[in-house]
């Protein structure tokens, strides 16, 4: 089974904890990303996510490799939602689990930054108002079309 | 009756952009300071380069005949030209900049043939503005006298000093025979241009668009027939046909779903796709 996957369908959390228990592993660790009712100041009605699965689950396999190689651990998944999404649902969950609580910390941190980063995974917000954006896309847009050259590498997810 | 027409390459600069000396820089088989002295010593009387003092005996300038910058204080190629009159003030000099990876025998060819041996020089429009390239231009011996008076006024810009001359100027038979490489980027983009153009031919592509692109191109995927060498020179093309406001900056590339460089070169059947900024998680 892969350790990267994408769902069209609502995250269960508890089954895919139960499916990384492992004899070998005293810790686990995890990390749900869930839909907020707010960024930036605006109200957040609901998301969207999509993605460039064929790249994207190659670079997600990519990022557990190397979480596996850095910290030792022995059991990693990444799961990313798509599609429509309604405020409270997971929009992405992580689970590591190692021999010790130190090394599950470190690689479940280190998973979720570098998905974040790194995976051609794009989310539309949709607001209150009646708006909707794409998430660091209309920024840079909004900059491109201005010819501004401000530096907001921190919004900037291409790091 | 006109001057006799010698031959110049510009092969004294520091390439500071490139990092590396740009007259050694290959494309195939040959140098290009040897691919600018193929093309232009068949159409002159005589042909050398330009080379700074301490050049002289380097392995790659050594072959060729060279005019060798003979003015102090003078820098840049306004200093080569001006050797180069000074050494043979009788003659009439084609200037050639040793950095056009694109340049033909017919450009070289249709600038000759429309020589105005009355005129301080003939020169080619800019395809980038309209100013005159004063890097492939032909210098008569009256260019002389008012080049040391320009450079003795302190400036040595040879574009500026054609501007301000009698300089009949051309439009260009081949509009990108006069791009330049300056930078290491350029140059791999020129590479890639020159590797297409061996074969080109228009091939089919397919691009597939994400997120704010594919709401702006108004599909999620299209098939593009086009020349474009490299994903960068696609971008642009579709940036014009689609609107788009996400710059190149703002993006990375995949093709065949792996990220790849700007400048790699495209292929018939490729599938590219231009991967705006992400926001998983």
């Amino acid at each position: 089974m892969s350790s990267f996957r994408f769902t069209p369908t609502p995250i269960d959390g508890a089954a895919l904890r139960a499916g990384l228990i492992d004899t070998h592993c005293g810790g686990f660790t995890c990390f749900e990303g869930w839909v907020r009712d707010h960024n930036e100041g605006q109200q957040v009605t609901h998301l969207e996510y999509e993605a460039f699965e064929a790249l994207g689950l190659r670079e997600g396999e990519r990022i557990i490799a190397e979480a596996r190689e850095r910290f030792g651990v022995t059991q990693a998944l990444c799961v990313h939602r798509l599609g429509d999404l309604q405020l409270r649902e997971i929009a992405v969950w992580v689970g590591v689990a190692a021999a010790h609580r130190d090394e599950a910390f470190k690689a479940c941190r280190y998973i979720i930054d570098e998905v974040k980063h790194r995976v051609p995974i794009w989310k539309k917000e949709h607001y209150v108002s009646g708006d909707s954006g794409w998430v660091n896309c209309e920024r840079c847009a909004t900059h491109a079309h201005d010819h501004a050259h401000v530096d907001h590498d921190q919004h900037h997810v291409h790091g | 009756m006109s001057a006799p027409l010698y031959g110049l390459i510009l092969a004294g600069g520091r390439s500071k952009r490139m990092g590396h000396d740009k007259a050694a820089v290959r494309y195939g088989e040959r140098s290009q300071l040897e691919r600018a002295f193929g093309l232009l010593a068949p159409l002159v009387a005589r042909c050398f380069i330009s080379v700074r003092a301490d050049q002289q005996a380097d392995a790659l300038r050594s072959r060729f005949p060279q005019i060798i910058d003979s003015v102090e204080g003078i820098d840049g190629p306004a200093a080569g030209i001006d050797s180069a009159l000074r050494a043979h003030p009788d003659a009439a000099w084609l200037v050639l900049a040793c950095d056009l990876p694109f340049l033909d025998a017919a450009t070289l060819q249709h600038l000759i043939a429309r020589r105005d041996p009355a005129r301080i020089a003939t020169a080619y429009r800019s395809a980038h503005g309209g100013l005159p390239e004063p890097l492939c231009a032909i210098y008569e011996p009256l260019a002389r006298t008012a080049l040391q008076a320009y450079l003795a006024g302190g400036r040595n810009c040879p574009r500026k000093f054609l501007i301000q001359s009698d300089t009949l100027l051309l439009d260009q038979p081949h509009a990108e025979a006069l791009d330049n490489v300056n930078t290491p980027t350029e140059l791999d983009d020129a590479r890639a241009r020159l590797a297409t153009a061996a074969t080109a031919t228009p091939r089919a592509l397919r691009v597939q668009y994400f997120a704010l692109l594919r709401e702006q191109a108004g599909r999620r995927d299209e098939s593009v027939t086009t020349s474009a060498a490299t994903p960068r020179e696609l971008f642009a093309e579709l940036a014009a046909r689609h609107a788009f406001t996400l710059a190149p900056e703002h993006l990375k590339v995949a093709v065949n779903a792996e990220f790849c460089d700007w400048s790699q070169p495209l292929k018939a059947d490729d599938q590219v796709v231009f991967i705006p900024p992400v926001a998983g998680g």
